[in-house]
């Protein structure tokens, strides 16, 4: 086999599907067959997702990221479950994205996002667990000479039931790792679980209550030097000059360097250090024309797409609807906004690196190893063979660690590569976070509905006008939809896993594309969040033109989506929708489609002085089909309203001069615990086929409930995010 | 310069306004006391300064000398876990982790001057930051520990 020459982000991205199907790499493959594969402890590999040590600890791989969302544990239960293994003697073994390519690879994709941690692999991750079952009954079996139809296995024993003879998975792994995966591998009823589905404890809190967690930003090697950057703060800018002379002798400094065509890095002895000579470093950019935006000039763009001629279309039913609304008895318009917002992950961007020609490799925080691979192999232009990342627990991730071009590991391997053989962590400084984020894009959105003479629901024209995530991340995409990105229509698309959860008999939900010099992201829900705002707080003004309750108005367009109607009407019963409030306590609703979970929310709040809102409860149903661990999702839906409605209160990024004004928390606030609401999950899996996720649904119905509930309280709408512009402010 | 953390001295050579926090990652080489903005927002890096809760990045290390500190590394004594650590671990209340060490640091010292705080009490002392949104847990979590012995 000859090496494969160095290839690009985008063409591993999509080339990784042919990687699987044994795309040569010049790598030296492991031993298959009747060898054994061994986990880096020496202990027999059954199957790529189990090893098991002599002592009878099972080694679990897990390759998607742990950013405090729990898939790990959730993973962890499902192929602990299929293995009947003793979960009090679970580890976890990450693989490496270059292992994994070196093995055609061999545990498929190491992307966390979208939710899909544990919706999208819980099938072939089970199946890894129930092969390795099999496989070890049938060792014990050969090994007694028994049929393996008369072995049980529980808690890691293999127990032979007419002899009672009894074993471990530790005595007969060595065995079971020579023998052929079975092809046919049936897996449990979810209905018989007994370590999948139930509440179990995360399998990493200890360390994370002492401080020996180690995340990105604490790596230690021998040698090591930090590394502080600023980025052009304009974006597309580019470094026109810097005086290094100027910082050169401060203490602690070892060299400043150029980062690519738009940054500059000074290399310290200490971070610290290198933070202190940045600040004091003479830049000097070429801003380029982009210094002349603004938010003001993004939101006129964006204002011309509410009425422009052409726009993509996401979901269309009935006749035209432009005639239908002509047509109606009442017709009711209102314009909404959705500005960009800043991940702001406790823990700042960072990457170690150490490059040399002949191997390059990283340590860091990603939600996506192979997308995080291919960057380094393209950063370092080694070959494949030849570069390796080592994922290391995320102090959050939100989407922001995902992989988007010109990002932190770009830098981190092009600021190593200036200093060979040393190992060199690059950390950003919170400012330097905040101005260089993968937003959450700005949209705007013009719904306009037309009520019949019984204040039926007839036509429904949603405009969506704003930023394209797919076309800056996956342009791909965009160009094989003809210029659409489908993801645009989260919560309210034509099918599939995010499809509108309303049937209205003359419906157009469309989008003009208006793209930024802003580079935008996957922000925890993505467009769910806007999406759900619009819809949902406009379904509440057309029941109040129709003269409806909200509730009852929903309800006569949901015939045909009987899981989201299950989770609308479980939150309004829990919160006791048909009975008054307390006084001076009012209450919001709303519910999505998203992430192929249906979700719903009702609230109850109160408000003093016009502007002083307490979110007194939230009640949250959440149907994902399955619950692999019930705590975890009560957490995630919990932690989901704190990032949700910290962002439907505080959070902007305005942009002045081509550049994000807020450069910290002061500015850009995020809840506390005295503000948090007392949350209620509601868990009603409804099994089926498919499998939700969890990690954002819930997170889009925080903001339409309490601002519906605002309406009722104040009699004001608001349009318009984050409330702190409206002067209203969270108690 | 020297410094006392968790009951050891130790000499450090810094420029004297470089920010405790730097001191205690960089030269003590202590990693779990976390930096998350720098300007005292955040309380992630919150530790113990005789005995009182203090922003570690925004107190130059001249003005720790001579002070008793603790980390969360020191919080425990020896193998024996402080009550809230071990409330944090019953009630499962690290999601990435990464705000905890703060938040657990912040809640010890309510506990030490506050042994049975009201949900006022603890609105009002702990204003740390989770972007995961912990905050549910940490009440419960807070109220076991204050119960426990
Ligand atoms: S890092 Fe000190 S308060 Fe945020
Ligand atoms: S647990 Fe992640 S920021 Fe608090």
């Amino acid at each position: 086999m000859t090496a494969m020459p160095k290839f690009t982000r985008r063409s591993f991205l999509v080339s990784s599907a042919a990687l699987g199907g044994g795309l040569a790499l010049g790598l030296r493959l492991p031993p298959f067959g009747p060898g054994v594969v061994r986990a880096a402890d020496g202990s027999p590999e059954i199957t790529v997702w189990v090893a098991i040590r002599p002592d009878n600890t099972t080694l679990i791989r897990a390759v998607r990221a742990e950013m405090g969302q729990g898939t790990i544990t959730g993973l962890g239960q499902l192929i602990a479950e299929e293995l009947d293994c003793d979960w009090s003697k679970v580890e976890i073994e990450y693989p490496t994205p270059g292992q994994s390519v070196a093995r055609k690879r061999a545990w498929g994709d190491f992307s966390t996002g979208g939710s899909r941690g544990v919706r999208q692999s819980n099938e072939y991750v089970r199946k890894g667990g129930a092969a390795a079952r099999m496989m070890l009954v049938q060792a014990a079996a050969n090994e007694w000479k028994v049929p393996a139809s008369e072995c049980t296995t529980s808690a890691s024993v293999i127990t032979h039931k007419p002899s009672g003879r009894r074993t471990t998975y530790g005595k007969v792994a060595e065995a079971a790792a020579r023998l052929e995966q079975p092809k046919d591998v049936p897996l449990k009823d979810p209905k018989t679980w007994k370590i999948a589905g139930k509440p179990l404890k995360r399998l990493d809190t200890a360390k994370k209550v002492n401080g020996t967690m180690v995340y990105g930003m604490d790596l230690k090697m021998p040698g090591m030097l930090n590394a502080a950057i600023k980025d052009c703060p304009v974006f597309g800018g580019k470094v026109k000059s810097f005086d290094a002379a100027r910082v050169s002798g401060m203490r602690g400094v070892k060299k400043v360097v150029q980062v690519g065509d738009s940054g500059v890095a000074v290399i310290a002895d200490t971070w610290w250090n290198a933070k202190t000579a940045l600040e004091q470093l003479p830049i000097v950019w070429d801003e380029g024309e982009n210094a002349k935006v603004s938010s003001a000039s993004i939101a006129e763009i964006l204002k011309a797409g509410l009425d422009a001629e052409q726009a993509f279309v996401g979901n269309q039913a009935g006749g035209d609807v432009k005639t239908a609304l002509a047509d109606a008895a009442k017709r009711i318009e209102a314009v909404y906004a959705y500005p960009y917002q800043n991940h702001a992950c406790m823990e700042p961007m960072n990457a170690t690196v150490r490059y040399t020609p002949e191997r390059c490799e990283l340590w860091g925080p990603t939600q996506n190893g192979e997308g995080t691979f291919a960057q380094v192999l393209e950063a370092s232009g080694l070959a494949a063979d030849k570069v390796d990342v080592h994922n290391v627990m995320l102090g959050g991730g939100f989407g922001r660690r995902g992989t988007y071009p010109d990002d932190y590991v770009r830098q981190a391997v092009l600021i190593a590569k200036q200093m060979p053989g040393t190992p060199v962590k690059m950390i950003w400084s919170r400012e330097e976070d905040m101005a260089h984020g993968k937003y959450h894009p700005v949209m705007q959105c013009k719904l306009v509905g037309g009520l019949d003479a019984s204040g039926n629901l007839a036509a429904l024209h949603m405009r969506l006008s704003g930023q394209s995530i797919l076309a800056s991340v996956r342009p791909e995409v965009v160009q094989a939809q003809k210029g659409r990105d489908p993801l645009s229509f989260q919560g309210v698309f034509e099918s599939g896993e995010h499809s509108f959860s309303y049937t209205v008999p003359n419906l157009l939900i469309d989008h003009a594309m208006r793209n930024t010099h802003v580079p935008p992201g996957f922000w925890r829900g993505v467009n769910i969040n806007q999406n759900a705002l619009f819809i949902e707080c406009f379904m509440d003004e057309l029941a109040e033109a129709a003269g409806q309750d909200a509730l009852e108005f929903r309800r006569k367009l949901m015939a045909k989506h009987p899981r989201n109607l299950g989770v609308l009407n479980a939150v309004a019963e829990r919160i006791g929708w048909s009975r008054p409030a307390p006084s001076g306590v009012y209450r919001g609703l709303a519910h999505l489609h998203c992430f192929d979970s249906f979700v719903a929310a009702a609230c109850e709040i109160s408000v003093k002085d016009g502007n002083k809102v307490k979110v007194h409860r939230i009640v949250a149903a959440t149907d994902p089909g399955y619950a692999v661990n019930p705590a975890q999702i009560e957490r995630q839906v919990a932690g989901s309203f704190v990032y949700g409605l910290s962002a439907l209160f505080f959070q902007e990024c305005t942009v002045k001069d081509g550049r994000i004004e807020q450069t910290n928390f002061h500015q850009y606030n995020s809840m506390r615990i005295a503000q948090m609401p007392k949350v209620e999950t509601i868990l009603m899996p409804t099994g089926g086929t498919v499998w939700g996720g969890i990690g954002e649904p819930t997170i889009c119905v925080a903001a339409p409930a309490v601002l519906n509930a605002f309406y009722r309280a104040t009699g004001k709408r608001i349009r318009s995010v984050p409330l702190k512009n409206h002067g209203i402010e969270l108690v | 310069m020297r410094l006392t953390i968790n009951g050891k001295s130790h000499e450090v050579d810094v420029d004297p306004t470089t920010p405790l926090l730097w001191v205690i990652r960089e030269q003590v080489g202590l990693t779990g006391t976390k930096y998350g903005c720098g300007i005292a927002q955040c309380g992630a890096c919150t530790v113990h300064m005789n005995g009182l809760p203090v922003r570690s990045c925004s107190i130059p290390v001249s003005a720790a000398s001579g002070a008793k500190i603790t980390t969360i590394e020191g919080l425990a004594s020896g193998k024996t876990l402080h009550k809230v650590q071990k409330a944090w671990i019953d009630h499962d209340v690290p999601q990435c982790g990464y705000c905890q060490s703060g938040m657990i640091m912040a809640v010890a010292a309510l506990l030490r001057t506050n042994p049975k705080p009201s949900d006022a009490d603890i609105d009002a002392a702990i204003t740390n930051i989770c972007r995961c949104g912990t905050f549910q847990q940490v009440r419960e979590a807070i109220h076991a520990a204050a119960k426990a012995a």
